[in-house]
């Protein structure tokens, strides 16, 4: 990065110090906990959006869809998170290959399975072989992404469909006095109260999406615990900046990192709990009514 | 007439699968130095990098670098993540029942235990390997107590904070650790000559990939130039050919 560090060798304390941290590979480091943000950032809305497609699911008075509903979020609760997290990219990633090589080499007669390979065509790859490895990095992070969305949107539907239930009752029965339709009552007096009650169900969710980011690295993507492992080892005079095992510092910032992440998640969850406890039929929103706010 | 179209379409057809197949992912551990390692710049580098670039270019292929974890990195190359494992993989019979390998480009190096004192109980105390190695499988047919670890560079800690009493690996890999540790480290015991050498690791069904390294492979032998990246990675007392 600096002129100064073309050779590190001979560069001694807090220089060797500078020219050390900003080395590409802890660049990479750093990176790697933009990552883990996106994939937060991503994940969350898309396991919302699972969760109350779930939920709605499980409620719907057509039973197969009900029973689908109600099958997703038993099964995947049911499931050990990482044998989840080990087959859906596997098989996801597989399906679409299978697929597309049927669509793409339609006049290969060879098998797709032969033995322990998976042989597709190679214009069915995806991505391709000859992509950059940019597009690889992206697909393996799609897919992890929706293995995420897939097992908390899971938890999400089982603590959405809990919240949808715990709405007065009365609530609705009133909807339906004013002549309300059910789908009228549904979104406008369900869903606006039911996320009261499903706050602290989801916000303990959100916390366990947040530690469970290091299972990124399971799913071969270079993330925070790669890269600490990595850069933490120790190294021999083949590297350019050799050092002791440095691995406890390095989870020590990562420990850091969660830490504060979590801190901001309570603040921010409690402001969205007052705010939410507004005016509802509640005993956080009574309370606050009798206090005059 | 049918015929010849049929094996016009034919060649055209192959031919179009091998551009296609020009560019050849290589799939590397990353964290056995001198092998394999990331450098500083963050890319993979070591011995199997500038050999596996050279192989490259003699078989007139692209290749492009893929790390991935050790224990997982059989696994993602028979489901097509990667086209080639090269990273210090021994050619063994266990492993060939599963993919195929190239001809040997490092011939078998003799494994060693390192220890912090040159009295450490190797028949009775712990023994740290890396996981899925010839060298785990060893210590576990010896009937030693095996302590398994995901990277080479665990092993090692293991025996610096007294979790284990040996590490058990390959000579060449363990070389620059004990060279450096200011004496901290030892080789204890015999050298154990262990696995048919270092290959690289194809799946079955990719004969024609093999065929292409493989004539790689013996046109470094024959020229010397192997010999000559062997001793710039692991020094002037490595094993060469």
């Amino acid at each position: 990065m600096f002129d100064s560090c073309a050779d590190p060798k001979t560069l001694e304390g807090l220089s060797w110090f500078l020219c050390f941290l900003t080395s590409g590979k802890q660049l990479l480091f750093y990176r790697s906990f933009f990552i883990v943000l996106i994939l937060l950032a991503v994940t969350a809305p898309v396991a919302l959006a699972f969760g109350f497609g779930g939920a709605m699911a499980a409620r719907s008075r057509i039973a197969p869809l009900s029973w689908f509903g109600k099958g997703y979020s038993a099964m995947t609760r049911g499931v050990p998170d990482i044998v989840f997290f080990l087959f859906v990219p596997i098989a996801m990633d597989q399906a679409l290959e299978m697929i597309r090589h049927k669509i793409k080499c339609p006049e290969w007669t060879d098998p797709i399975f032969r033995g322990s390979d998976f042989v597709v065509c190679q214009q069915a790859k995806f991505p391709l072989s000859t992509s950059p490895q940019i597009y690889h990095d992206l697909y393996a992070f799609t897919l992890a992404v929706i293995a995420f969305a897939v097992v908390f949107g899971a938890f999400a539907a089982s603590v959405i469909y809990g919240a949808m239930q715990a709405v007065p009752r009365a609530q609705m029965e009133t909807a339906e006095a004013y002549g309300m339709t059910d789908r009228q009552a549904f979104w406008r007096i369900m869903v606006p109260q039911m996320w009261t009650y499903a706050l602290p169900g989801l916000s303990n969710l959100w916390m366990i999406l947040i530690k469970a980011t290091p299972l990124l690295f399971i799913l071969g993507i270079q993330d925070v615990v790669y890269w600490a492992r990595e850069n933490g080892g120790y190294k021999t005079e083949h590297f350019d900046y050799p050092h002791p095992d440095w691995r406890v510092y390095y989870f020590l910032v990562l420990l850091v990192f969660y830490l504060l992440m979590t801190k901001g998640s309570e603040v921010i969850i409690g402001r969205l709990t007052r705010n939410l406890s507004h005016g509802q039929a509640t005993l956080a929103g009574e309370r606050m009514r009798r206090a005059g706010r | 007439m049918k015929k010849l179209i049929l094996s016009t379409a034919i060649v055209a057809l192959t031919a179009g699968v091998s551009l296609a197949q020009d560019v050849v992912r290589m799939g590397t551990e990353g964290a056995y130095p001198p092998s394999n390692f990331i450098n500083d710049k963050g890319e993979v580098d070591g011995f199997e990098r500038e050999l596996g670039d050279e192989l490259c270019k003699r078989a007139e292929l692209k290749c492009e670098w893929v790390v991935n974890e050790w224990d997982s990195i059989i696994p993602n190359l028979v489901s097509g993540n990667y086209d080639t494992i090269i990273a210090a993989m021994s050619i063994t019979d266990e492993r060939k029942e599963v993919i195929d390998f190239s001809e040997a480009y490092q011939p078998a190096t003799p494994s060693v235990f390192v220890a912090k004192s040159a009295d450490a109980d190797i028949k009775g105390g712990v023994i740290a390997a890396q996981t899925s190695t010839i060298q785990s499988g060893y210590v576990a047919e010896q009937g030693m107590t095996l302590a398994e670890y995901a990277t080479g560079d665990e092993t090692i800690a293991a025996v610096r904070n007294g979790e284990a009493d040996a590490v058990f690996a390959d000579g060449e890999y363990l070389a620059p650790i004990v060279a450096e540790s200011n004496g901290e480290l030892m080789v204890v015991g015999e050298p154990v000559p262990l696995g048919g050498g270092v290959g690289i690791g194809m799946r079955k069904s990719d004969a024609e990939l093999r065929a292409k390294f493989d004539a790689a492979i013996t046109s470094m032998k024959d020229d010397g130039s192997l010999n000559a990246m062997i001793v710039k990675w692991f020094g002037e007392n490595a094993t060469t050919w």
